[in-house]
């Protein structure tokens, strides 16, 4: 049993042992997930070899779950109670999803982000999302014959913002994932991409998937992958295609659907016809609603003009990272297709003409993103020792606070590389104004009101001074996987308040417990020990480090700072020993804290002998 | 090597207005090559707090030297001439006209072809500024004007963002 395979106290785990670290794609329509093995990143299979799991789960009678192609294959008959494309809800609220009444769900609105009434009751699509990665999870697990996995790299696309991004980080969490990185799509695509194919230069990726569109530019150089600007539109898709084709072909044979079978019967059927035209000139949308057959042909031409507004929005787009770059068109060297809806042959010859050249397409579109998913884990769990690979990425929307009169005063810029961190200092308007508060908000536009709110908080304690006077500096830091969190600090009496950002409408951390504690179907007991177990695994991975950091520059500490570790490092062996694992935490915690300042000299001495060594070079 | 440093030392660059692009973005990856949270997955929350604090600060100092304006602010701040455009508004009165022919231009502009026009001298004129802004930092050492000078291209970069803007309006 695995639980028993963390070594005694003294006795050093192999530090060579490789850590299991999965990439995965959590898609629209598909959801992949990949692992290097030998030096080369493989998509993981079901039982049935099939790599895509399709983005579907159907709750059954019960409680019971269908998750896959299980679900899909039974989309049409209870359409209510099988969630596709939950993905386009993430962080939305019901008035973002544009069409939702054409789909076939009971949504229940909340300020901020809708959720699902099912048969098994009312379900956020956090819960959705986290059903079909545990799927996922399990499968990874299944195929290493362990449930010790280090850890997962999920992708999100570049476009996501704040409460989409952070959505995706709850649904890992809830489906016990522990995730090391948020990484972009069009990123992961490009990693998968240029370390196949040895290439260097600046190239766009247009990503287009299920439900979202992206298109980033990177500059790809010696393993450095530098995203120079990213845009696009996160609800925007293949599953527009689908019902635009869907009206249409209503429309010409004068019938109208109202059930939510019908609603989805025609959805699928469009979707057929849509992906039977990338190979043939014409072919017929066929389904049966009202219990009579629907037969509409329709030719590529056809289906080409009714979608041409959405191929020009990606344009659209794509323009505008241009300008964004200061990069002109005949600049970027290769154009890499990503995404099941990129096999149109309209998007394959739009893009083709704005660019020029034709994108590439010699990486499977569904599977490049989990596969470049899977390299980043890889090289975050450590097992890439001489690693050259380094992701720079931007932030894809700006962050701003409210000022008076609803205007956005902008703090971070989009494009932005992260991490990153910028303050601006503001003042109060009235004379003894003793608090202050502070709405945090992200988008491009100047009006509060069309951007996107992310949080409020207040700065309280403001000692009375006259207007003007007060200085409150507010801090924006947005750490490598693009989440924020927002402080503000009274500078002449230092009274501070500071947050993580949590969309207002996202899900607290009482609920996301809550959640936990409820689903799953893991027994407490169960819970009990895994917690246990996963405290342990990380003790043994913080002394470990800390014990490796000691041996290459153990120099930098004086005596008396050795011993202070020594005794910390002693605390969390003791700590393991018990079978309490808030005990193990709290001594883990204490060992960071004490070894920060080392970790600080250490990092100086790495800085020092990098730019010691580019200068030797310079010589 | 230290966080405070100023962003020339850090990034091991001499203290001038001119500068290779390239030399600055292959110190910047560098240095981010050194200091990524992604290097430090592995370490503990220590390193990656530590390594956060690191790539922000290098981050901070990239983007203030990759731009030939903040990096000219950055040389003023470092010989005692604080930028403070908010407090500093005062223009000589031709510059001043300029500006206001050029915002009237841009408001009758109704086409792109227009805007592109009004783009392109708003180019010249940025570019003509810099070249007088290094001469005034690199042979001159003369603070007081060169702070000036980046008062006065402050806000032609801002003019600048509106033209942007208005081409954006205008394609989309």
């Amino acid at each position: 049993m695995a639980l028993l395979q963390i070594s005694e106290p003294g006795q050093t785990p192999d530090p060579h042992q490789r850590r299991i670290a999965v990439g995965i794609d959590l898609g629209t329509t598909h959801s992949l997930v990949a692992v290097v093995r030998h030096a080369m990143p493989e998509c993981l299979p079901d039982e049935q070899g099939r790599v895509i799991l399709p983005s579907a789960v159907r709750y059954l009678e019960g409680g019971g779950r269908q998750i896959g192609h299980a679900a899909i294959d039974t989309q049409a008959e209870d359409p209510e109670n099988t969630i596709v494309s939950v993905k386009r809800f993430m962080g939305r609220g019901l008035a973002d999803v544009h069409g939702h009444e054409k789909l076939p769900y009971r949504f229940v609105d909340a300020p901020g982000m809708l959720s699902l009434e099912t048969r098994d009751g009312v379900k956020s699509p956090v819960e959705v999302s986290a059903e079909i990665l545990a799927a996922l999870r399990q499968r990874a697990e299944d195929s290493f014959d362990t449930d010790e996995q280090f850890g997962a790299v999920i992708t999100v696309p570049a476009y996501f913002d704040e409460a989409q991004r952070q959505a995706t980080k709850d649904a890992a969490q809830l489906a016990r994932l522990n995730v090391l990185r948020l990484i972009n799509e069009p990123t992961a695509a490009a990693i998968a991409y240029g370390l196949e194919n040895g290439s260097e230069g600046l190239y766009a990726v247009y990503d287009l998937g299920g439900g979202t569109f992206d298109i980033s530019l990177l500059r790809l150089a010696r393993g450095v992958f530098e995203v120079v600007a990213t845009g696009g539109d996160s609800a925007l898709g293949g599953d527009d295609f689908d019902r635009a084709l869907a009206d249409w072909a209503l429309a010409e044979a004068g019938r109208e659907v109202r059930s939510a079978q019908d609603k989805r019967a025609v959805l699928v059927a469009a979707r057929a016809a849509k992906e039977a035209l990338s190979d043939a000139p014409q072919a017929t949308l066929r389904g049966v609603i009202d219990g009579q057959p629907l037969e509409v042909p329709v030719t590529r031409e056809q289906f080409e003009a009714l979608t041409r507004c959405l191929l020009d929005r990606t344009v659209t787009a794509v323009k505008r990272v241009l300008r964004d770059a200061k990069v002109a068109r005949d600049e970027v060297q290769g154009v890499v297709m990503v995404g099941g809806s990129t096999r149109m042959p309209a998007v394959q010859a739009a893009v083709g003409e704005f660019f020029g050249r034709a994108p590439l397409t010699n990486l499977n579109p569904d599977e490049v993103v989990a596969l470049g998913a899977a390299i980043q884990a890889n090289q975050l769990a450590g097992n890439a020792p001489d690693g050259e690979l380094l992701l720079l990425d931007v932030i894809p929307l700006s962050l701003g606070i409210e000022t008076m009169g609803g205007l956005v005063e902008r703090i971070i810029e989009r494009n932005t590389t992260i991490p990153t961190a910028q303050a601006q200092d503001f003042t109060t308007f009235k004379d003894g104004q003793t608090a202050m508060a502070l709405h945090v908000v992200q988008g491009e536009r100047e009006l509060v009101a069309d951007c996107r709110s992310l949080a409020r908080f207040e700065l309280r304690g403001i000692p009375p001074m006259a207007a003007g006077a007060a200085r409150i500096r507010v801090s924006f830091q947005v750490d490598a996987d693009g989440l924020l969190s927002v402080s503000a600090k009274e500078q002449t009496s230092g009274v501070q308040a500071a947050i993580v950002v949590k969309p207002s409408y996202g899900l607290s951390d009482e609920q996301i417990a809550g959640m936990l504690r409820e689903g799953f179907s893991h027994a407490e007991d169960d819970m009990r020990l895994r917690a246990l177990r996963e405290s342990r695994v990380e003790a043994e991975r913080m002394l470990l480090a800390t014990r490796s950091a000691l041996a290459v520059d153990g120099d930098l500490l004086s005596a008396e700072e050795q011993t202070a570790i020594d005794v910390l490092m002693r605390d969390v062996e003791a700590a393991m020993r018990g079978d309490s694992h808030g005990a193990i935490d709290a001594a883990v915690e204490a060992l960071a804290k004490g070894t920060e300042a080392f970790a600080a000299e250490r990092m100086n001495r790495g800085i020092r002998q990098a730019l010691a060594g580019r200068r030797v070079d310079q010589v | 090597m230290r966080l405070d440093d100023d962003d020339f030392t850090l990034f091991g660059l001499p203290q001038r207005f001119a500068q290779q692009r390239s030399d600055i973005d292959a110190r910047w990856k560098a240095l981010q090559a050194e200091v990524h949270p992604d290097r430090f997955a592995a370490d503990g929350a220590a390193a990656q707090r530590v390594a956060m604090q690191w790539a922000v600060r290098v981050n901070e100092a990239y983007q203030r030297l990759k731009d030939p304006l903040k990096r000219a602010a950055a040389l003023c701040a470092l010989h005692g001439q604080r930028i403070d455009a908010h407090d500093n508004t005062a223009m000589p009165p031709a510059f001043l006209m300029q500006q206001m022919e050029w915002r009237e231009a841009l408001d009758e502009a109704h086409d792109a072809a227009a805007v592109e026009t009004l783009a392109e001298q708003v180019t010249q004129r940025r570019r003509a500024m810099l070249a007088e802004l290094q001469i005034l930092i690199d042979e001159r050492a003369d603070w007081v004007s060169a702070a000036q000078e980046v008062r006065a291209l402050m806000f032609i970069e801002r003019f600048a963002d509106g033209v942007d803007a208005r081409l954006h309006a205008l394609e989309s």
